[in-house]
């Protein structure tokens, strides 16, 4: 095995544990609460909010994700 | 007729002979010292980085069939064809924390496929071989409907035919064309063809959703054209909003489906491709770009009832086929050339994901009977060889489905492979966090949700392919004796069936003492990241 000099040092710890991990319960729960979205008003661009509101579920669900991938990524 | 789409067909054949002829180069695109063996030519080298995977990904998981099927589900049934949506948002989260253990534990030593996992954790090439014929069966119906799709495509164009050799002609060549390159270039022909897939993808959603509801009068107009359909059809399931019937059948299919998908073997095998544990990160952060994409698309549904589209017929006398109804609304609204590359975009969608289900389908036989049972000491090269031959037979058979078979049954054996798959859940997906069951109470639990879920579909009807068993996956709740219309998504139940068998026969094979398999992971496995030796890499442990 080589060992790479100018490359930080090798993953530390292994264990990949957080509590932001919890944090991804959010996109996966969000979307399943159908009260939230079921209904015609208010409308956006003469979407339901049915549609609209999904569609914009997806941001929740990108922002969580990298988020959570930000801030949990320098531990290995 | 055929002659009346000439400008559509000739742009179509341009582009698919581009594709094609970029399948073979492929084998060229980052050329590995040798094609033959299972990791390159089945995995890619293992290499892809954020970029490659983010497509092939992509272009696995959002197949032409997806991009025919959903707005058709719109178009006829409303709202609850939407479940694609929440269904692509929650499946990252989910797929962020569990997939990258599958990488790492497989990285580390060597896994091909699902079941090569299984296999080492459970230590039972029993309940290996259970999980690939699961994959293999899950994984044919799946291909034969991305025919499906191209089918739809070809229909519009004219390309029809009253033999059954004039009808499926095109697909023939349009199958051996993808089979040839496949079989050269392996994984790395769907990951170069990705990208030209997505990009005209992405031209023509972009066009459609801002140029038909321009043309169609607004979104208003074209809700007002839905709620109107809906309001005169008899059924009571159907409109533009959820109802207290089917609104748990919105919520279980979108969480079934996600715990299905990264069950499929190609959705694995895409994963695996890839370099490290942060590029299947990334991915799964910036993946739901293509859920947006999906959503808008969903929405093609009802800017064909806008339109006025009628489906063209089916198969079968009295039926019609209502996958054509996206190529069709495409055809009305779009001069001749962009339908062209409209159309086009959705047979080269189709290319991509066949190619990867093929391969990954092969790499079963491969890895989990050939090597297992047939020919324990098959050499790396040996094994890209028998996966190469196989991913042919996948796909003649897949066409055979096609040939032979009427499209809605493609379509039905679908819906029982997402049940199907879904049933490799405990061992495979609780298997990456725990080792507390016991192979036999696996396969016990995975015969029991097997029976259940074939229970419940063989007792759904189809009111509108008029087929008495096998006619959905929304499950009456009736059928169990509840006096109430609400419905539930088949794959959920039989799988909470197949985990309550699994946990009680662990319990009991425990106290009976049954010898359980030994576990050839350790908990270390599960946290490799690109760099770290593989198993075989690995000085031999010094045994005293």
């Amino acid at each position: 095995m080589t060992s790479p000099q100018n490359e930080p040092a090798p993953p530390r710890s292994r264990d990949d544990r957080s509590p932001l991990y919890w944090l991804l319960l959010i996109p996966v729960v969000v979307p399943l609460l159908v009260p939230l979205f079921n209904a015609n008003d208010p409308k956006l661009f003469g979407l339901p909010r049915f549609y609209w509101l999904q569609l914009a579920f997806i941001i929740i669900g990108v922002g969580t994700t990298t988020f959570v991938y930000q801030m949990t990524k320098r531990r290995g | 007729m055929w002659r009346n789409h000439l400008t559509e067909i000739v742009i179509f054949t341009i582009l698919f002979l581009a594709v094609s002829a970029l399948g073979f180069v492929a084998a060229r695109w980052r050329r590995p010292e040798t094609l033959e063996h299972l990791d390159e030519w089945g995995l890619g080298g293992r290499s892809f980085g954020g970029w490659i995977t983010w497509f092939l990904l992509g272009g696995d998981l959002y197949t032409a069939y997806t991009f025919v099927a959903v707005p058709a589900l719109l178009f006829g049934a409303g709202a609850m064809g939407f479940f694609a949506v929440p269904y692509t948002i929650i499946i990252y989260p989910m797929a962020f924390l569990v997939l990258v253990r599958l990488w790492s534990v497989s990285h580390r030593h060597g896994f091909v496929t699902p079941a090569d996992f299984v296999r080492a954790r459970f230590g039972s090439p029993t309940l290996a071989l259970v999980v690939a014929i699961t994959g293999i069966v899950a994984t044919m119906p799946y291909i034969a409907l991305q025919l499906v799709g191209i089918e739809a495509v070809l229909k519009t164009m004219g390309m029809t035919g009253d033999s059954m050799l004039a009808r499926h002609a095109p697909i023939i060549i349009a199958f051996a064309i993808l089979a040839g390159y496949t079989y050269q270039s392996g994984l790395r022909a769907p990951a170069l063809i990705a990208f030209v897939k997505d990009i005209l993808i992405y031209i023509v959603i972009a066009v459609a959703v801002l140029y038909i509801p321009y043309k169609l009068g607004g979104w208003d107009k074209i809700f007002g054209a839905a709620d109107a359909k809906f309001a005169k059809t008899p059924s009571p399931t159907d409109g533009t909003l959820l109802n207290a019937a089917n609104q748990w059948q919105y919520v279980t299919l979108a969480f079934g489906s996600a715990l299905a998908l990264f069950l499929y073997p190609h959705s694995v095998t895409a994963v695996l491709a890839s370099r490290s544990r942060g590029v299947i990160k990334r991915n799964m952060s910036a993946l739901p770009a293509y859920s947006f994409l999906l959503g808008l698309i969903a929405l093609l549904g009802y800017m064909a009832i806008a339109a006025g589209i009628q489906p063209m017929a089916g198969a079968t006398a009295g039926t019609v086929d209502s996958n054509t109804v996206v190529p069709l609304l495409f055809e009305k609204m779009f001069p001749d050339w962009f339908a062209g590359i409209a159309f086009a975009a959705v047979g080269i969608g189709a290319l991509v994901p066949a190619a990867i289900m093929s391969i990954a389908a092969a790499n079963l036989f491969t890895r989990n009977i050939y090597k297992e049972y047939l020919r324990p000491g098959a050499t790396p090269e040996q094994e890209a060889k028998v996966s190469k031959v196989t991913s042919l037979l996948v796909k003649v058979g897949a066409l055979a489905f096609i040939l032979f078979l009427d499209p809605q049954f493609s379509i039905d054996l679908q819906l029982i492979g997402g049940v199907v798959i879904l049933q490799t859940l405990p061992a495979v997906a609780l298997g990456l966090y725990t080792r507390w069951f016991h192979r036999g109470a696996l396969i016990t639990g995975w015969i029991a949700g097997m029976a259940a879920g074939f229970w419940m579909l063989y007792v759904t009807p189809n009111a509108a392919t008029r087929h008495q068993h096998f006619g959905g996956s929304a499950f009456a709740l009736s059928h169990l004796g509840f006096d109430t219309k609400v419905t539930v998504y088949t794959g959920f139940l039989a799988v909470g069936v197949n985990l309550v068998v699994t946990v009680l026969a662990t319990l009991v094979l425990r106290a009976m003492k049954t010898p359980d398999g030994v576990d050839a992971t350790v908990a270390d496995d599960y946290h490799v990241d690109e760099g770290d030796p593989r198993v075989k890499d690995l000085p031999e442990p010094v045994t005293a």
